[in-house]
C-alpha cells in the first residue's frame, strides 16, 4: 500500500511538471466546490467527477473536493462570481434544481448567464411513491382519487416550497385539475424523512428522485408508481411505467452538472469541455456513475449553457403557473 | 433474535488491522471534538476521502469513521469544561455545569466524571442499537411532523425546571433564541425571512455560529474585562480522579441521560443537541433540590454527557435499518457507503451483514478504547487551566474563528459570530444566562418546522396532535414533568415538617 501511494504521489508530480509544461491549460490544481455539506447531491456530483477524472488519467493531481453550504448552492454561485470568476481550476456542482432556483431569483442578484455552464455528466429522475401498502397501483389511480378528495392527500417532498420536489407535486395536482396552491404539501428535509414520513403513515404520497427511492423499491418499502422520464429507466427500475406511459405529461429529469466564472479564459473553459467529451466514453467513468445511481445524461459546452437557459425559462413560466 | 451478525462483526472488528484503525479513529475524534466548531461532520468529511484513496476495505472505512463520531463527543466536553467553549453541538450543555466545577478548581474531576459518563452512554447506547435495532425503527417510523411536536411540548415542560430565580430573564432568553431561529428559508411557504437578500443567512443562522459567539466570545471579553479590572483568578487544577461520592450521585442521571439520548438519536429528525438538552433539563427537573445545578453539580455534567454520547449510537438504528440517516454525521456516512458502491437502504443488514456487525462492535471496542485514552489524559488536559490569560484569550480567539472559518468559507458568518459574541457579553452582564437562549433556538427550529408540517398534513385541524399513541404518551409525561416536582416536593416538605415535629415531641 505504502508503494501505491508513492507511486500515485510520483504520477501526480510528473503530471503536475507536465501540465505546466504543455500549451493547453491542464488545471494544475483542479477544484470542485460543492454548495452543500458533505453528502448531499452536490457531494456526489463533485465525486462523481474527482474520482471518475482521475481514474482515467484525464487529471494528474488529484481533484479536491470543497464545501460551502449555504441557500442550496445559493452562496456557492455568488461566490464563484464574486471572488472567482478567473478562475481556471474551478468546477462548481449544479443540477437542475440551482436552474429552478435562479429562476425564481432565489440566487440573489444573479441570473444565469453570470456563470459558464460547463457541462452535465449524469441525471436522475422524478419519481412519485407511495407506501407498500397503499391501495394504489398506477398513477392513474393515484390521479382519479386524487381529483375526487384532494385533501385526503397529504403530499411530501424533501423540500420547501418551490423546490424540485414541491414542482414533481404540484405536477401532479395539475394532472388532477387541482390548484398547487391548494396542495397538502409537507417540506421535510431530505428524501430519507419522505421515506420514513411514507411508511409511518404520515403522508399519502411521496416526491423524490429515482435513484434514492429505487432502493426502497426494491426492497418493498415503497412503491414508485411513475418514473418522469421520457423513456423507461435501465436497470432494477425498468418495469416501473413512466408517467407519458400513464397518459400524463409530467417529465422531470434531475441534471448533474457544473459550471465556471464567467471570466475564466477560453483555453481552460475548452480543456474542461474536452475532458469531460473524453471522459464521457472512459469505462472508468460508466462504473463510476452506474455506483452514484445516475443515469446517462451527457451534455456539454454550448449545448449544455443552451439546455441551462431553457430550463431556466421553463422553470419560470411554470413556477408562475404554480403561483409561486 | 439473531445476533450472528454481531459475533461475526466481532471478529472482523478485532483483527489488528481494525484495532488500529479503531484507536486512531478515536484518538483523531477527540481531537476534533475539542476544537470549538468543527464536529464529528467535519471531520468524517476530511477523513473520508483519505481513507478511500488508501485503500481500506468498507467495513474498515466505517470502523474509522464511527470510532472519529464516537470520538468527537467525548472530545467536545474537553473544552466545554476548561474553557465554557462547546467543543461541538452536544457539548454545549456540559459547559453549563463543567466549567463551574472548573472555576471551582475541580476541572480534574469533572474531565473524569463526564468521561465515565460518556462511557456509560455509550456502551448502553451500543448495547441499544445491538438489541433492539430492529424494533426501534419501527419507532422512527412512527414519529411524524406531530409526534415531534409533542415530543417539542415535551422538552419545553422540562424546560421550565430552567426558570429558577429569574423567571422573565430566562423567558426572554428563551424568546430570544426562538427568533433566531426564525432566520432564513421557511420551508413550508418557499419564502425567505430575515435574510435581508443575503445568500448566506438563506439557511438561517448557523448553530456552531451562535454557539461559538454566545459562548467563546463572550468568554473571552469576561477574561479580559476581569483582567483589566485587576481579578485575577485562581486556577486550581485539583484532584485528577473523581470521588466516589459524586460517582455514586452520577449513577441515576448517567442511566437516565443514555435512555433520553438513546430513544432521541434514533429519531432521524433530532440530534445530539435536542437530546442533550433535554437530558439536562429532565434532570434539573427531577434531581435539582437545591438549585444546585448550573453552579457546578456533577449530576448536571454526567446526564448531558452520557445523553450525546449515547445519541451517536442511536443515530445508527435509522442508518443501518431503514437506510435513512439518523443524524448530519450519519447522513455523511450513508454517502461514504455508496463510495464503496454499497447502496444505503433497508437490505444493507442482510446484504452487508459483515459491515454492520463490524461496525456495531467497534462502537464497544471503540468505548473501551476512548475511555482509556481519556482518563490518563485527563491531567495532561486539565494544564490548559495553568496556560496564562495572555495567551489563553488570543488562543480561544483564534481557535474560535479558525474553527467557524473552516466549516463555513464564510466571512459573513465571522462578523456573525463577533457580532453575536458582543451581544451575549452584553446579556451575561445582566445577568442572563446563556442556556435559555441556545434551547430557545435549538427546540424552536424543529417545533415550528413540525408543527406547520402537522397542520399542512391535518389542513389545519388540531386534532391531529393527539392522534397516535405516541403523542399521547409524550403529552402524559409532558404533564407529568411539569407537575409532579410541584406535587413531590410539597410531599418533602411536608415529610421534613412531620420529621421535626416528631423530632420535637421525642424531646422532653
Amino acid at each position: 500500500m505504502t508503494l501505491n501511494v508513492t507511486r500515485a504521489a510520483a504520477a501526480a508530480l510528473l503530471a503536475f511538471v507536465m501540465a505546466n509544461g504543455t500549451a493547453m491549460a491542464e488545471p494544475a490544481k483542479p477544484e470542485c466546490l460543492a454548495g452543500a455539506k458533505p453528502g448531499g447531491g452536490f457531494d456526489l456530483t463533485c465525486r462523481l467527477a474527482a474520482n471518475s477524472l482521475l481514474a482515467s488519467k484525464i487529471i494528474g493531481a488529484p481533484m479536491q473536493v470543497t464545501y460551502m453550504e449555504g441557500g442550496v448552492g445559493a452562496v456557492a454561485y455568488n461566490h464563484v462570481i464574486g471572488k472567482r470568476g478567473a478562475d481556471g481550476n474551478l468546477i462548481t456542482a449544479a443540477s437542475s434544481g440551482s436552474a429552478l432556483l435562479i429562476a425564481q431569483g432565489k440566487f440573489g442578484q444573479y441570473d444565469e448567464s453570470a456563470v459558464r455552464w460547463l457541462g452535465a455528466l449524469g441525471a436522475d429522475y422524478g419519481v412519485l411513491v407511495v407506501s407498500a401498502e397503499s391501495p394504489y397501483k398506477t398513477l392513474g389511480e393515484l390521479v382519479t382519487a386524487y381529483k375526487a378528495t384532494p385533501a385526503d392527500f397529504a403530499i411530501g417532498g424533501g423540500g420547501a416550497v418551490g423546490s424540485q420536489d414541491w414542482m414533481k407535486a404540484s405536477l401532479l395536482a395539475k394532472a388532477a385539475k387541482q390548484d398547487p396552491k391548494a396542495m397538502r404539501y409537507v417540506a421535510l428535509e431530505g428524501g430519507g424523512a419522505v421515506l420514513t414520513a411514507l411508511e409511518g403513515g404520515h403522508i399519502k404520497v411521496g416526491s423524490g428522485d429515482a435513484a434514492e427511492m429505487g432502493q426502497h423499491h426494491k426492497a418493498g418499502k415503497v412503491r414508485i408508481l411513475a418514473v418522469m422520464a421520457p423513456e423507461r429507466l435501465p436497470g432494477d427500475l425498468a418495469q416501473i411505467p413512466t408517467a407519458r406511459e400513464q397518459g400524463i405529461d409530467i417529465d422531470w429529469i434531475v441534471w448533474r452538472g457544473y459550471y465556471m466564472g464567467k471570466d475564466v479564459a477560453a483555453a481552460d473553459y475548452d480543456w474542461w469541455v474536452e475532458g469531460f467529451k473524453k471522459l464521457s466514453a472512459t469505462p472508468e467513468f460508466l462504473a463510476e456513475r452506474q455506483a452514484r445511481g445516475l443515469f446517462e445524461f451527457n451534455m456539454f459546452g454550448q449545448d449544455f449553457d443552451a439546455k441551462v437557459k431553457a430550463d431556466v425559462a421553463r422553470f419560470k413560466v411554470l413556477a408562475k403557473e404554480a403561483g409561486l | 433474535m439473531n445476533l450472528d451478525y454481531l459475533w461475526g462483526g466481532f471478529a472482523i472488528a478485532l483483527t489488528w488491522q481494525n484495532l488500529l484503525i479503531g484507536l486512531v479513529g478515536c484518538f483523531l475524534g477527540t481531537l476534533i471534538g475539542a476544537l470549538p466548531a468543527i464536529g464529528p461532520i467535519n471531520g468524517i468529511a476530511l477523513l473520508l476521502p483519505i481513507a478511500y484513496t488508501m485503500g481500506l476495505p468498507p467495513e474498515s472505512t466505517m470502523i474509522l469513521l464511527a470510532a472519529v463520531y464516537c470520538g468527537a463527543e467525548y472530545g467536545g466536553r474537553i473544552s466545554s469544561i476548561l474553557l465554557n467553549v462547546p467543543g461541538d453541538a452536544g457539548a454545549v450543555m456540559t459547559a453549563l455545569d463543567g466549567y463551574p466545577l472548573a472555576k471551582q478548581g475541580r476541572a480534574g474531576e469533572a474531565l473524569a466524571i463526564s468521561g465515565i459518563s460518556s462511557f456509560v452512554g455509550g456502551v448502553i447506547g451500543a448495547i441499544g442499537l445491538a438489541l433492539f435495532a430492529p424494533i426501534l425503527s419501527s419507532l422512527a417510523i412512527g414519529f411524524g411532523p406531530a409526534e415531534y411536536f409533542v415530543l417539542m411540548i415535551f422538552a419545553l415542560a422540562t424546560l421550565g425546571a430552567m426558570v429558577g430565580s429569574q423567571p422573565v430573564k430566562t423567558l426572554m432568553g428563551c424568546v430570544l433564541g426562538l427568533m433566531l431561529a426564525t432566520v432564513g428559508l421557511d420551508a413550508t411557504s418557499g419564502s425567505y425571512r430575515f435574510t435581508f437578500n443575503e445568500p448566506e443567512l438563506g439557511d438561517g443562522i448557523e448553530f456552531v455560529v451562535l454557539v461559538i459567539g454566545l459562548f467563546s466570545i463572550s468568554e473571552a471579553l469576561i477574561i479580559l474585562e476581569n483582567q483589566s479590572a485587576g481579578v485575577t483568578m485562581i486556577r486550581k487544577l485539583g484532584r485528577m480522579m473523581a470521588r466516589l461520592d459524586d460517582l455514586r450521585k452520577c449513577v441515576a442521571p448517567t442511566l437516565r441521560g443514555s435512555a433520553i439520548g438513546f430513544v432521541i438519536g434514533v429519531l432521524p429528525g433530532t440530534g445530539a443537541s435536542v437530546a442533550s438538552a433535554i437530558s439536562y433539563t429532565t434532570e434539573k427537573r427531577i434531581s435539582d433540590r437545591d438549585g444546585t445545578f448550573g453552579k457546578g453539580d456533577v449530576r448536571g455534567l454526567a446526564a448531558p454527557e452520557a445523553a450525546n454520547n449515547a445519541t451517536a449510537c442511536g443515530a445508527f438504528v435509522p442508518m443501518l435499518t431503514l437506510g435513512v440517516p439518523g443524524s448530519g454525521t450519519t447522513a455523511v456516512m450513508l454517502g461514504a457507503l455508496m463510495l464503496y458502491n454499497i447502496q444505503p437502504g433497508p437490505m444493507l443488514m442482510s446484504e452487508h451483514p459483515e459491515m454492520v456487525g463490524g461496525l456495531v462492535a467497534s462502537l464497544f471496542i471503540g468505548n473501551f478504547f476512548l475511555l482509556a485514552l481519556n482518563l490518563p489524559l485527563v491531567n495532561l488536559f486539565a494544564r490548559v487551566l495553568t496556560i496564562p490569560n495572555w495567551l489563553l484569550v488570543p488562543g480561544i480567539l483564534v481557535l474560535s474563528i479558525v474553527g467557524v472559518y473552516s466549516t463555513n468559507a464564510s466571512s459573513l458568518s465571522l462578523y456573525l459570530m463577533l457580532a453575536i459574541g458582543l451581544m451575549g457579553w452584553l446579556l451575561r452582564k445582566l445577568g442572563f444566562d446563556m442556556a435559555p437562549i441556545i434551547l430557545g433556538f435549538v427546540l424552536g427550529d424543529v417545533m415550528e418546522i413540525n408543527m406547520r408540517n402537522a397542520l399542512a398534513i391535518s389542513g389545519g385541524d388540531i386534532s391531529i396532535f393527539f392522534k397516535s399513541w405516541i403523542s399521547l404518551v409524550l403529552w402524559g409525561l409532558a404533564v407529568a414533568v411539569a407537575v409532579l416536582p410541584f406535587l413531590l416536593g410539597r410531599r418533602a416538605k411536608q415529610r421534613k415538617e412531620r420529621g421535626l415535629t416528631l423530632d420535637a415531641e421525642a424531646q422532653p
